[in-house]
This record gives structure tokens, C-alpha cells and sequence, in this order.
């Protein structure tokens, strides 16, 4: 496992672009500290965004998780071209050649793609209990440690969005193009969920139950948006008249289950679509 | 004689139509220096991909090293190259090779030795992009004898190079055959087979046309060139004798094809007592080159 591994990142790290990508993956995480530094001036009344709670803990958690997952396109753009680049350079033919097998190779991109969200999941540990120790008002141990599935679900999430990006690699071959195919998908299940929520079951949760189960939706729902649960924005809805929208923010058990059903759907299709093909 | 590879039977039919490889079986035996022979799309690359665990057969079999381990493992004492030289064009040849070594999972000590055997050690920290091809092609060939393999696979190593390249690529390659080293050659040169080969084996249409020694294919009995100052007479004498197939004119000079052995002195005195001389007697062999247009001909 651990020859796997070197292998695989030799092959990332010396490559330029996908070395400045990651390292500018990282620089940009920990950009999510300067949101303490914004402030907004409404009239007489000035709004500083790190004393509207957002660092308090457990909330920073979910706040934190759910902004840092934004940037994991930065990492599929390497993904997916680690993976086209060994068709467009033959060097896939080559490995095998040399002596790797088929399962070594995707298995060898899989232990990558945990990597990767493995580190990104720590750096978002570490960066999130700074921030809230800075500037959370509740520093109790229970509290500070509590509500940390959503880094569990952010940890999943990376995953499984990466080993689609794999597949993808695997399925398109060319990165521009399967990186355009992402996008095409992304609309597509959007397009769907559409059809579904307003046309054929627009009552109901028949709707929601279907879309669950779809890859990119499944992925989405694992962490639900955070900013509707900070008490600034409830007051305003308070403010304004609705009745709070009862909206379930925790992570499930189910949706963490169906991205790692979809996970490892996605990597066997990777080795099966590897071992029909003739290179 | 320790058996390398054996292949039984391979097919390989891509598209449902195109039959590549067709009933393919051949056995490597350890020491001998193998060449593949067929014009171009004769099926010499896929039957090397399917051993090579790059392209999937259609049925049949083959086995490496009498079938003990599994193909990927046999594979990391064998070393191989394809067509074009395969490597990550960002990284240098040195740190090509050190991937190379980690998926075959040997340490880095026979790096130096492989780059110095093909001369590239002055450019050890170039990247891979700014090689040449010969240079490229010379890399490859260090890669593949990194794992000291018992097996070299060349599939058309001069291609696209420049009579310099050649000339290395092949000098090297005879190196490598004269340390003992098995090697399989496919190539469309022929003289580049007739020189470096023992064992030779053609394919068309993915058929094989002949198997067996580079000295069988070429030792049939041989033909004579004559020229005498009544070419006529020198035919009419010649079609008589026993040992003679067939006698044809060419460019002036009468060509005399053998079906048993003859000597040229036994054919000198043969015409000297039939009154006959000659100006011109040269007693030629077949070449690779001549047997192969014959096998494939009309085919």
C-alpha cells in the first residue's frame, strides 16, 4: 500500500501544475480565516461577520466544513488529470507493462484520492478549532468536541466526489473534456430534479426520496447549507414573519451511505471499464 | 531448454470482424534471440500487447515462466517496450526510471548502470520533453533492463530513428543478446531480424507463416548466377541436370535454382565436360529477405 501511495504521488508532486493546484488548494482553505476579518456598514450599524457566531462552536463545524468543501474543485482538476494524463502520455500502458496490475492502479489512484481528503479533512480540524478558540464564546471540551460527524460527512463527501472525478478520468480519458462532462451532469441531475419537484410529484416528499439516491445530490446532501441556521439570519426571518423553517441540518446516517454506496460504485466501474479496455 | 513463455492457440478478434491474431502459438525458450517478422498490421503488436496484459484476448492461452505466477508479478521480470517510449514528460530520466523501479518494486541501485549502458548519464536530470527520440528510445530500453529481465520484448525499437539511432539502438541490443539475455524482436526490417535473430517467426493476417530457426527459413539448397557467351545452350545443358528445379533468364544472366544440394565445382566440371564455359559462376544463398516476399506472397 505504502509503494502504491509513492508511487502515485511521485507522479503528482513532480508534476508543476498539479503541485501549484494543490498547494493553492490549501492556500485557499485557509482563506476561510479571513471571513473574521469582514465587516459590513450598514448605515450607523456596523456588522462584523466573526461576532454573528458563525466561529461559535459546534456551529463552526458545519459553517467551516460546508465553505471548504466548495474548493474541492481545485483537487478535481488534479484528479481528474492524474488520471487522463496516464492515457495521453501511454504511460498507463507502460505501468502495466512494468508489472502493475489493473487493481493495483486504480486502487493506487483510490489511496490518492483518501489522501487527499484526509489531509484536507485535518487541515480543516486544525484550522476550525484555531479559528473557534479565537473566537467562539463557548470553549467548554463537551461543546468544543461536539456535532464532529459533520467533519466525518466533509471527510465522505471528499470521497466520494473525488472517486467520481476518477471514473470520469477513467470514462472520458481527456481532462478538459471530463471536467466539461462533471458540469454536464451536474446540470443534467439539476434539469431532473426539476421535472421531478414540480412536474411529476409536486406534493409531497416522493420527490426528495428519489433525488437522494443521485450521485452529485447525495454528495450535496450530506452537509446542509449552514447559513440559514445562524441566528442573525433567523432573526431576520422571525423579523419578516415566517415561522422558522424547521429545516433539518444534521447529518444522516443514510446519505452518509448512499456517497459511499455511490463510491464504491464508481471505483469498480473505474476497474472494469480498466480491464475491458484495450490499450 | 527452460521455457519463457508459451502461447497456445491465441485469437484476438477486435470489433467482432477483425481478426488480429488468429490462432497464434509459439514457445520462448530461455537464451535464444526471437524475432517477429510481418508487414505492418500483421497482427506482431497485439500478440505482444496480449502477453503483455495491455489488450485482452479473445480466447486461447499463454503463460510466463510455466504458468507459476500471475501475469502482472511475471511481468516485473520482464522488460518491455512498445511502439513509442512511454514516461511522464515532466519528470527527468532519472526520476522516470526511480517509478519505473518502485513498480517493480527493486531499489534505485541499478539506475546509474542502466543510464550509463545507453550513454544518457550527462542527462540524467534532463526532463524527459526535451529528449530526442532516439534518446527517448534509449531511455526506454534502460527502463526495461532495470530489473536485469530475463526476458527483453522490443516491439519495433528503430522506428522513426535516424541511421545513427538505429545503429546504437541496435549495437545495444546486440550487447544485451550477447550477455545471454532472451529477446523477442518484432520488426518489419528484415535485415534488422537477419542480423540480430536466431529464431524467426512470420506472421500474416495474424497467421503464422513459418516458425522456427532464422538458418532453416534461409538454408534452402541455394541458386547459382551464370553467364557463359551462349546463355541458350547454357540453359538447354542446365534444365537437364538432375539436381536443378528451374532455370530462368534475368538481366543477362541465367539464374539456376537448386532442389538438391550441388557443389559449384560439381556444376563446373558438370558443363566443362558438356563443352561449356562460363564467364561468371557465383553460387548465392536465399536471402531473409527474398524467403519472406515467397511466404507472404499471393496470400
Amino acid at each position: 500500500m505504502k509503494r502504491l501511495l509513492s508511487i502515485e504521488l511521485q507522479k503528482i508532486w513532480l508534476s508543476k501544475s498539479s503541485r501549484i493546484l494543490t498547494i493553492s488548494y490549501f492556500f485557499l482553505l485557509s482563506f476561510i480565516a479571513l471571513i473574521a476579518s469582514i465587516k459590513f456598514n450598514i448605515g450607523s450599524f456596523q456588522l462584523h461577520i466573526a461576532e454573528q457566531g458563525i466561529f461559535n462552536f459546534p456551529y463552526i463545524w458545519h459553517f467551516n466544513t460546508y465553505i471548504a468543501a466548495i474548493l474541492k474543485f481545485f483537487l478535481a482538476i488534479v484528479i481528474v488529470s492524474m488520471m487522463s494524463n496516464e492515457y495521453s502520455y501511454g504511460t498507463l500502458k507502460q505501468n502495466l507493462i512494468d508489472g502493475m496490475s489493473k487493481q493495483e492502479f486504480v486502487l493506487s489512484k483510490f489511496l490518492t484520492v483518501v489522501v487527499f481528503a484526509f489531509a484536507s479533512t485535518i487541515f480543516v480540524f486544525i484550522m476550525s478549532l484555531i479559528l473557534g478558540y479565537s473566537f467562539s464564546s463557548y470553549t467548554e471540551f463537551s461543546i468544543v468536541f461536539s456535532d464532529l460527524e459533520y467533519l466525518l460527512a466533509y471527510f465522505i463527501k471528499l470521497v466520494g466526489f473525488f472517486s467520481l472525478c476518477l471514473f470520469l478520468g477513467i470514462l472520458v480519458k481527456k481532462s478538459a473534456f471530463a471536467i466539461g462532462f462533471l458540469f454536464v451532469w451536474n446540470i443534467l441531475e439539476s434539469i431532473v430534479k426539476g421535472i421531478l419537484s414540480f412536474k411529476v410529484f409536486p406534493e409531497g416528499k416522493s420527490a426528495e426520496n428519489i433525488l437522494q439516491f443521485f450521485p452529485l445530490e447525495s454528495m450535496s446532501n450530506l452537509i446542509v447549507e449552514p447559513f440559514s441556521r445562524l441566528s442573525v439570519v433567523k432573526n431576520i426571518q422571525t423579523a419578516i414573519g415566517g415561522a422558522g423553517n424547521g429545516k433539518d441540518y444534521d447529518v444522516h446516517l443514510t446519505s452518509l451511505l448512499i456517497v459511499l454506496a455511490w463510491t464504491v460504485i464508481f471505483m469498480l466501474m473505474s476497474y472494469k471499464l480498466l480491464k475491458k479496455r484495450d490499450l | 531448454m527452460e521455457t519463457i513463455l508459451s502461447i497456445t492457440n491465441l485469437n484476438k478478434i477486435y470489433n467482432k470482424y477483425v481478426h488480429a491474431v488468429n490462432n497464434v502459438s509459439l514457445e520462448i525458450h530461455k537464451g535464444n534471440v526471437y524475432g517477429i517478422l510481418g508487414p505492418n498490421g500483421s497482427g506482431k503488436s497485439t500478440t505482444l500487447g496480449i502477453v503483455l496484459n495491455v489488450v485482452n484476448k479473445t480466447s486461447g492461452e499463454y503463460s510466463w515462466f510455466g504458468g507459476a505466477v500471475e501475469t502482472h508479478e511475471a511481468l516485473k521480470k520482464v522488460g518491455a517496450i512498445i511502439e513509442r517510449p512511454n514516461f511522464y514528460p515532466y519528470m527527468t530520466a532519472k526520476q522516470n526510471l526511480e517509478l519505473v523501479c518502485k513498480i517493480k518494486n527493486i531499489d534505485y541501485s541499478k539506475v546509474q548502470e542502466k543510464l550509463a549502458l545507453v550513454g544518457l548519464v550527462e542527462r540524467e536530470d534532463s526532463k524527459f520533453s526535451t529528449f530526442s527520440l532516439g534518446m527517448k528510445q534509449r531511455l526506454a530500453i534502460a527502463s526495461a533492463l532495470l530489473n536485469d529481465p530475463e526476458i527483453l520484448i522490443l516491439d519495433e525499437p528503430t522506428n522513426g530513428l535516424d541511421p545513427q539511432g538505429i545503429h546504437q539502438i541496435r549495437d545495444i541490443i546486440r550487447l544485451i543478446a550477447s550477455q545471454g539475455t532472451t529477446i523477442l524482436l518484432a520488426s518489419h526490417l528484415l535485415d534488422e531480424v537477419e542480423k540480430v535473430c536466431s529464431h524467426v517467426l512470420v506472421l500474416q493476417k495474424g497467421k503464422i507463416l513459418y516458425s522456427g530457426t532464422v538458418d532453416g527459413m534461409t538454408a534452402n539448397e541455394g541458386y547459382f548466377e551464370l553467364q557463359s557467351d551462349d546463355n541458350e545452350t547454357l540453359k538447354t545443358v542446365m534444365s537437364s541436370h538432375p539436381a536443378i528445379e528451374k532455370v530462368v533468364f534475368e538481366e543477362g544472366k541465367v539464374l539456376v535454382y537448386l532442389k538438391s544440394p550441388l557443389e559449384a565445382s560439381a556444376l563446373n566440371r558438370f558443363l566443362f565436360e558438356k563443352n561449356i564455359f562460363l564467364n561468371h559462376l557465383v553460387k548465392r544463398k536465399t536471402s531473409l529477405e527474398d524467403q519472406f516476399l515467397e511466404l507472404t506472397k499471393n496470400k
